[in-house]
């Protein structure tokens, strides 16, 4: 049973001193996505139907290729940053909160290693 | 918490319509919402034919007609019927504003009144604000120095008085904090729109002196940030304030501090 008082529950364990720079790095990335984003598309656009070769040569040019990384690592940092306020808002049992705000993170960092791996396989692999 | 479908003792039934007396010409139907904690039964929707030629304009003059006239045990609050008290906040119409402010007029088809949305209901249209009233004290919504009072009163600019503006004409009525969906799902956490109005009401204050630690205070995932620019306290203000854009203005000293 709870007793406590209204105020004792609405100050519970005190203010986080946080919450500033999430919702800052969100906006940054999503701003920054918003560049990179129309590039890719028109990249991609450009270079439909080009042969695996024709793209290799693309891929492995420096300025492809570092945005493209930038690409992927912005868009799962921006990725990790919305699920976690997603789940904030809608999961409440504790417990399923932390385990799925910890899966969040471990998904988002393999899944953005993974891609600079494939990046990096296709551009310089043989 | 989200929910998704009500529990089965919170299903609202059809309730009981009363007549309009004989020989009435001029008819608008009520659709109310009722519940009581005394009797065990589920909400109901009531019907009350208002007969609108012995009636004020206003939704709370109808209200007030159907207490007086046609059903006593209506329950609902209000004070001032002019938009100061903030007492008679209600869900009309599918929005949640004042009834003594709103005019029947501006309402096509039935008159529909409910509580204001996802707050506990202590009975009828009356809804249990006693949490939102201790999230306002939790920002303490008073005058706060270290330097001691002088003689006469404390200096303000006019341009100091201005950024006031906008902030202090809100009555706490709290059709804000009930429209916004992330203070229904995080009430137990997150401070809703009409507590951060009133908290940013202090922290843009010229002469209270503890505005770092009103920052301090918000500075949490929860507290503030769990707003997400919704904007539907904006839209539902009745006394036309703007709440997200009070708490977009706390976001961007958070950000000035840093
Ligand atoms: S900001 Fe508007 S809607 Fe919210 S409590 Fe104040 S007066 Fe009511
Ligand atoms: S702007 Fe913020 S406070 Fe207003 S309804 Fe949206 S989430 Fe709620
Ligand atoms: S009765 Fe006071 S605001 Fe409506």
């Amino acid at each position: 049973m709870d007793l406590r008082s209204d105020l004792a529950r609405v100050r519970g364990l005190g203010s986080a001193k946080d919450g500033v720079r999430h919702w800052w790095v969100q906006r940054l990335t999503a701003v920054a996505l918003v560049p990179l984003g129309i590039w890719f598309v028109t990249q991609a656009i450009n270079l439909a139907g080009v042969s695996h070769a024709a793209f290799k040569v693309w891929l492995a040019t420096g300025a492809n290729f570092l945005l493209m990384a930038l690409l992927v690592t912005t868009m799962f940092y921006h990725l990790q940053l919305g699920l976690q306020v997603v789940i904030e808002d809608y999961i409440h049992a504790e417990r399923a909160k932390t385990v799925l705000l910890v899966l969040n993170i471990f998904a988002c960092i393999f899944l953005a290693a993974f891609s600079l791996v494939a990046l990096v396989k296709v551009a310089f692999g043989g | 918490m989200v929910e998704l479908s009500l529990p089965r003792n919170s299903k609202v039934k059809q309730g009981k319509t009363h007549k309009a007396p004989a020989g009435a010409k001029n008819i608008r139907k009520y659709q109310v919402y009722r519940w009581s904690p005394d009797d065990g039964q589920n909400p109901s929707i009531d019907t009350y034919e208002v007969d609108m030629d012995t009636c004020g304009p206003m939704v709370l003059d109808g209200l007030i007609k159907i207490k007086n006239d046609m059903d006593p045990t209506l329950t609902f609050r209000r004070s001032c019927r002019e938009g100061v008290c903030g007492s008679c906040a209600m869900n009309i119409d599918g929005t949640n504003t004042l009834a003594c402010t709103k005019d029947m007029g501006d309402i096509k088809g039935d008159v529909k009144v409910y509580p204001l949305p996802h707050m506990d209901v202590v009975k009828d249209l009356v809804p249990d604000l006693s949490k939102a009233y201790a999230q306002y004290a939790s920002v303490e919504p008073w005058l706060k120095t270290d330097t001691p009072a002088p003689d006469k009163e404390r200096l303000q600019s006019p341009e100091e008085r201005a950024k006031l503006d906008g902030l202090w004409e809100c009555i706490l009525c709290f059709c804000c904090t009930t429209s916004c969906p992330s203070y229904w799902w995080n009430s137990d956490r997150y401070l809703g729109p009409a507590v951060l109005l009133q908290a940013y009401r202090w922290i843009a204050d010229s002469r209270d002196e503890k505005t770092g630690d009103r920052l301090d205070n918000l500075e949490d995932p929860f507290r503030l940030y769990r707003c997400h620019t919704i904007m539907n306290c904006t839209n539902t203000c009745p006394k036309s304030l703007n709440p997200a854009k009070a708490i977009a203005e706390t976001k961007k000293l958070m950000l000035e501090r840093r």
